[in-house]
């Protein structure tokens, strides 16, 4: 992967690290991450909506839209490709205020879905949907933090490495479904 | 005891259906695969050729490392070709099938992906019936399975519109592509296209299922359709969404369209969209 940016980070994501990156940078990101799915994401604001302790602190964190398959005996992780970001775009303004700062998804946001992102100056990564096999074995550790009784859909921290993603939505509002799609749209 | 009558048991229902649900999920079909590494050369979008050669690579570990290729294994879709001189013993064909897809998911580690309350509110009880199954009769005494384990990214993209006779060829054309590019990447592109046009609502739906099941290695047999295939899938790959989005030239993989006698009044038109893991595997018992 020649051409992409490595970006490690520890303990959430520096400042310094989201203002750098731009709508396209290809990006191989190393660190701990929360995973987002429709079922924990609607207790997690749920809870902050009422002011509630949440099970884990989201400040500063990374979340990455993943339900993951079975891990075999002696694997990490089963196959752990991305979901379709957009299912939980009601819940992103209660996380981002929570303290979420990005977001690792699959597919596009637009309008208003982008708000969540504009309003807190997040970023939205995109990883390639289908990627189970190959992104499972950038995942080093997998553990369940919360939610245990939601099976797939409970509240992971999963620790990634050097995790291929494209940025789709930088710090300046870009977005780069939008932009690739003019790009290379003919007719 | 008439002699033309087959008996089987529904065991080997089960068990086929067991086998074939973990094979769908560990190996994409060999045309997907073959139409994915020619679409390297035809792509002229840097990191859109980066991202097929990330497919084609996750492929080959997903099928060496006998794992699935994406965690959402999906909806199965069983489609059974019965033969009308089958009996089945030992039980109800139906839940074998159920049972199949049961036993298959535990066996292969596969993701449980389905609800028995689709409105995740009214508490509805019972068990989850984990397949949706279609039966065709025909003649003979074989059983043609195709199973799909049917992933709901792309399943969620799809649409059906009731027109009218006079919209003609010109809005279906224009419904597939105002469907694939409102999907954008949400369907996980390069996408495989299915349309069914004519017979009634749900039977337009099936149609298209089955169009987009169909191997991209196969043509249609009518060539006024295999045109206006080629044409749709040109004029999507126009749009310039490209692999999972991130622009380029290839978008769809193919473009497949069933046709079916309808009434007088109506123009059925079905748009069911495969991402590029559009899992399929048939068999004959």
């Amino acid at each position: 992967m020649s051409s992409a940016n490595e970006l490690t980070f520890d303990n959430g994501i520096a400042d310094a690290d989201l203002e750098r990156l731009r709508a396209g940078d290809s990006v191989e990101l190393t660190g701990r991450v929360l995973s987002l799915r429709d079922a924990s994401a609607g207790r997690l604001a749920a809870s902050v909506h009422a002011g509630e302790p949440l099970p884990v602190s989201l400040e500063n964190q990374i979340l990455y839209a993943v339900g993951p398959s079975p891990a075999k005996p002696g694997q990490i992780i089963g196959s752990a490709g991305p979901t379709t970001t957009a299912r939980m775009g009601r819940f992103l303004p209660a996380l981002f205020n929570a303290g979420v700062r990005a977001i690792i998804g699959k597919g596009e946001l637009h309008g208003e879905e982008m708000t969540p992102f504009l309003s807190h100056r997040g970023v939205y990564f995109g990883a390639v949907g289908g990627l189970g096999a190959l992104l499972a074995n950038q995942i080093a550790s997998a553990r369940v933090v919360a939610y245990d009784d939601l099976g797939p859909e409970a509240l992971y921290a999963l620790d990634i490495v050097a995790f291929p993603v494209v940025v789709i939505i930088d710090r300046r509002g870009m977005n780069f479904h939008e932009i690739a799609r003019a790009q290379w749209r003919k007719g | 005891m008439d002699v033309t009558t087959r008996e089987i048991d529904v065991a080997l229902l089960r068990d086929t259906i067991a086998r074939l649900i973990v094979e769908a999920n560990y190996n994409i079909p060999a045309d997907i695969l073959h139409a994915l590494r020619d679409a390297i050369h035809r792509e002229e979008s840097p990191l859109g050729r980066r991202t097929l050669e990330q497919l084609v690579r996750n492929y080959e570990v997903a099928a060496a490392e006998q794992r699935p290729v994406c965690q959402d294994s999906g909806v199965a879709v069983v489609m059974l070709e019965l033969g009308q001189d089958v009996h089945w013993t030992g039980g109800s064909m139906q839940e074998a099938v159920y049972e199949g897809v049961r036993q298959g998911t535990q066996a292969g580690y596969l993701r449980w992906s389905v609800t028995g309350d689709p409105t995740r509110m009214l508490k509805l009880s019972g068990q989850d019936t984990p397949a949706v199954i279609h039966t065709e009769i025909v003649p003979g005494a074989d059983v043609r399975i195709t199973f799909a384990s049917k992933g709901f990214g792309a399943e969620n993209a799809s649409a059906l519109k009731m027109f009218v006779p006079a919209d003609g060829v010109p809005a279906i054309t224009q419904f597939v592509l105002d469907t694939v590019d409102r999907a954008g990447a949400n369907a996980c592109p390069p996408i495989i296209v299915g349309v069914g046009v004519g017979g009634t609502f749900e039977s337009a739906a099936l149609l298209a299922k089955k169009a987009v099941l169909r191997p991209l290695d196969t043509r249609n047999a009518r060539g006024d359709l295999r045109q206006l295939e080629s044409e749709l899938l040109e004029r999507i790959n126009q749009l310039g969404i490209g692999p999972q989005g991130f622009g380029g030239r290839v978008t769809a993989l193919g473009v497949n369209i069933e046709v079916h006698p309808t009434h007088i009044a109506g123009l059925p038109v079905a748009v069911n969209l495969g991402c590029h893991s559009t899992r399929r595997i048939s068999t004959t018992l």
